[in-house]
């Protein structure tokens, strides 16, 4: 078979999987929404506000219920020093509470 | 078959002869770039399907929770502060919570303790989450001691672990009686950690959260759309380890296609020269050259794109654990949910295939463009 | 077949090295002839050859092919008449490193879009008529200069061209190999196909094989 059919043939043979696999594997499985539904549940259930994906610190483990200023510890230069704090972002829309500060001060908080 | 697509297929095998020449070159670039396209799909599929999965399951979490600051710390709630919220018209519930934070010494972990009805658990028995369940052996029956800040040793018997589907929400969980944990931690009686509120109509939720500040100013309200919209923000581009990772396969990407386009060899140029010489076209010239970045693009992005998919949604993007589980002990076991960003993809591949093949383009246009007959001289 | 007319050619034109290679050339090219240029290096044959070939153009005057002035084409239909109508063999041979014979001899056919085992078929008859079937699948940078130079023939001939332009074809041969390139000559001669080559080696141009032979120096034709 020459080069060019080969290759054009894997081309196609890599697209189709390609097409199989984002197309129709992704989305839920009935086992998913199963599994989703519950931990949904699970969260309604006991309140939970948060992921429990980084258990380093407190504001980790809670990103959202974390105060301004936990980040500073106990310490105003206590700078930030988790790796995975640094894959949560600093609130870039002002907390509900903050609103009527919007546009008045410099910098968010 | 037709002309037009026999040419391209004479094109194709020319290019292809071509690239076989230099094998080991060509097939390490083809390496280097699927593994780039890997990392960054992997890193552009995870995110997204985790940031999918939180804000589908944090959908449930309480409308509105209210913390107490004091000098700008979160401080507890005080005996009388849920009687002052009074009667605000749409709060359906307000519950005061009780939840605390753990260090155990015996492992190194950091635990999430919180206080749950006489109904769920009883006093002297706790329900773990799995993760811990499984980084201290425990069984249901088993018992466990916790040394309390005060010193005390405190025994429980474990009544139940909770579902290992749940790790991503309750990883670390210990879930105790009210009694349990107030003397456990020495909390104050009648004090709690924060109340949660919850409010029947969604757009309502802001009013009571107004009313709240108004009636208690040392409060701080957390809606659910700030607990859902700190999920959404989570491993965004600009955050620190993504943004490195992104940086460093951005900067080899580019010095890929650098070395592309910096330029041909004498060698290279002598044979688009022959090629003009011997009745190739312009045209016929850039179409190979088009053909060779676009098989070599193509494979790379396909490869790395399923590569990816297969990493992240069958083995939990092992790649990334050891960035995600940073200091802590206790990392959930869980699998995504594959929640595929088509506008992700597509970007990935705009800025994979169309740059490399421009690279490839621009070192030849000039070769391409010149009279052959500098060939007759050479 | 050919005809040239008051053909001139600069190099670096409007520069301060700017250098005229043809003064002024008018030659008729006989079709079905074998036609040498003969002079020595520096005469400018080269350059008229593929300015003849196509290969580039003249700064001043016409060629006509066939009676058609193709000097002043659009690149595109002047690609399309090279690679119809004129096949080359370069001094240097310039075959691809890398590729077989085959792959070589069907290069010029491949812009056309002919299927490619037509072209093999046709390389692999060629390769048989210049006897070198039996290396046909063999990678260029392996043959000897003979067999190299038949393939460089061969690929000249792939499109079936009606002209044959050769640029010191005996130059890297000895002696033997030279006699068998003059009975390939005179194999173009019996099948119709017109030859333009340059050459200084006296075997080639004093041989029954060539039928006319133009002198050229410093950029003019001389009396032969």
């Amino acid at each position: 078979m020459r080069p060019s059919t080969v290759v054009l043939a894997l081309l196609a043979g890599l697209a189709l999987a390609f097409a199989v696999i984002f197309g129709h594997f992704s989305g839920s499985t009935a086992t998913d929404a199963e599994r989703l539904a519950a931990n949904r549940a699970l969260v309604e259930h006991y309140g939970l506000t948060d992921l429990a994906l980084f258990t380093e610190a407190r504001y980790t483990r809670h990103p959202s219920q974390a105060d301004l200023h936990s980040a500073f510890q106990d310490h105003p230069s206590a700078l930030e020093h988790f790796p995975t704090g640094s894959l949560v972002s600093p609130r870039s829309l002002p907390l509900f509470r903050d609103a009527s500060l919007a546009g008045k001060t410099t910098s968010p908080d | 078959m037709h002309p037009w697509l026999e040419k391209q297929l004479h094109l194709i095998d020319f290019t292809l002869a071509s690239l076989a020449r230099r094998k080991t070159k060509n097939v390490g670039l083809l390496l280097a770039y699927t593994l780039i396209v890997f990392v960054l799909a992997s890193l552009s599929l995870f995110t997204h399907a985790l940031r999918s999965e939180a804000s589908y399951v944090l959908a449930g979490s309480p409308e509105v929770i209210l913390q107490r600051m004091v000098a700008g710390r979160h401080d507890l709630i005080p005996p009388g502060y849920l009687e002052r919220i009074g009667r605000i018209r749409g709060v359906q519930k307000k519950e005061g919570r009780l939840w605390g934070y753990y260090y155990d010494p015996v492992v190194n972990a950091n635990y999430t303790f919180m206080a749950r009805p006489a109904s769920e658990v009883a006093d002297g028995t706790i329900m773990v989450g799995s993760a811990l369940a499984r980084e201290r052996g425990l069984a249901p029956n088993n018992t466990i001691s916790f040394r309390s800040y005060a010193g005390k040793l405190f025994g429980f018997t474990v009544a139940a672990v909770l579902s290992p589907d749940s790790e991503l929400l309750s990883a670390d969980l210990v879930l105790l009686s009210e009694n349990d944990f107030r003397r456990f931690f020495e909390y104050p009686e009648g004090h709690y950690t924060d109340i949660a509120l919850s409010v029947a109509n969604p757009q309502e939720v802001r009013t009571v959260a107004a009313k709240l500040s108004t009636a208690l100013p040392d409060s701080r309200p957390i809606l659910r759309e700030e607990v859902l919209r700190t999920y959404q923000s989570l491993f965004d581009w600009r955050e620190g380890i993504v943004l490195t990772v992104l940086a460093g396969a951005i900067l080899a990407f580019a010095i890929l296609a650098w070395e592309k386009a910096s330029g041909l060899s004498a060698e290279e140029r002598r044979e688009i020269g022959i090629l003009k010489a011997i009745g190739w076209e312009t045209g016929d010239i850039i179409r190979m050259k088009v053909w060779e970045g676009l098989i070599i693009s193509l494979t790379a992005f396909l490869l790395g794109g399923i590569a990816a998919y297969v990493h992240v949604f069958h083995f939990g993007a092992a790649v990334f654990a050891p960035v995600l589980k940073g200091w802590s002990v206790l990392y959930p076991r869980f699998t995504l949910v594959p929640a595929v960003d088509g506008l992700q993809i597509a970007t990935l591949f705009f800025f994979t295939v169309v740059p490399y093949t421009a690279a490839v383009l621009v070192p030849i246009w000039r070769a391409a463009i010149t009279d052959p007959d500098a060939v007759m001289r050479a | 077949m050919i005809e040239l007319t008051n053909i001139r050619k600069a190099f670096n034109q409007g520069r301060h090295n700017e250098y005229w290679a043809l003064h002024g050339i008018d030659l008729s090219v006989e079709a079905g002839k074998v036609t040498a240029l003969r002079g020595p290096s520096g005469s400018g044959k080269t350059t008229l050859l593929t300015i003849v070939g196509c290969l580039s153009r003249p700064t001043e005057g016409r060629v006509r092919f066939k009676g058609e002035d193709i000097s002043g084409l659009p690149e595109r239909f002047l690609t399309d008449i090279r690679r119809q109508s004129f096949g080359f063999v370069f001094q240097q041979f310039n075959l691809i490193k890398g590729l077989s014979a085959v792959d070589n001899i069907i290069l010029p056919g491949m812009p056309t879009g002919r299927p490619r085992r037509a072209l093999v078929e046709r390389a692999d008859e060629l390769l048989d008529q210049l006897k070198l079937g039996h290396r046909s699948r063999a990678r260029v940078e392996w043959l000897s200069g003979g067999e190299q130079q038949r393939v460089a023939i061969a690929r000249a001939l792939i499109n079936d061209p009606e002209v044959i332009i050769a640029d010191e074809p005996t130059a890297n041969l000895d002696t033997a190999l030279s006699r068998e390139f003059l009975a390939i000559l005179e194999g173009f001669t019996a099948a119709g196909k017109t030859v333009l080559l340059t050459s200084h080696d006296p075997l080639v141009v004093d041989s029954s094989a060539v039928h006319r032979v133009v002198g050229m120096r410093d950029g003019r034709l001389t009396a032969d």
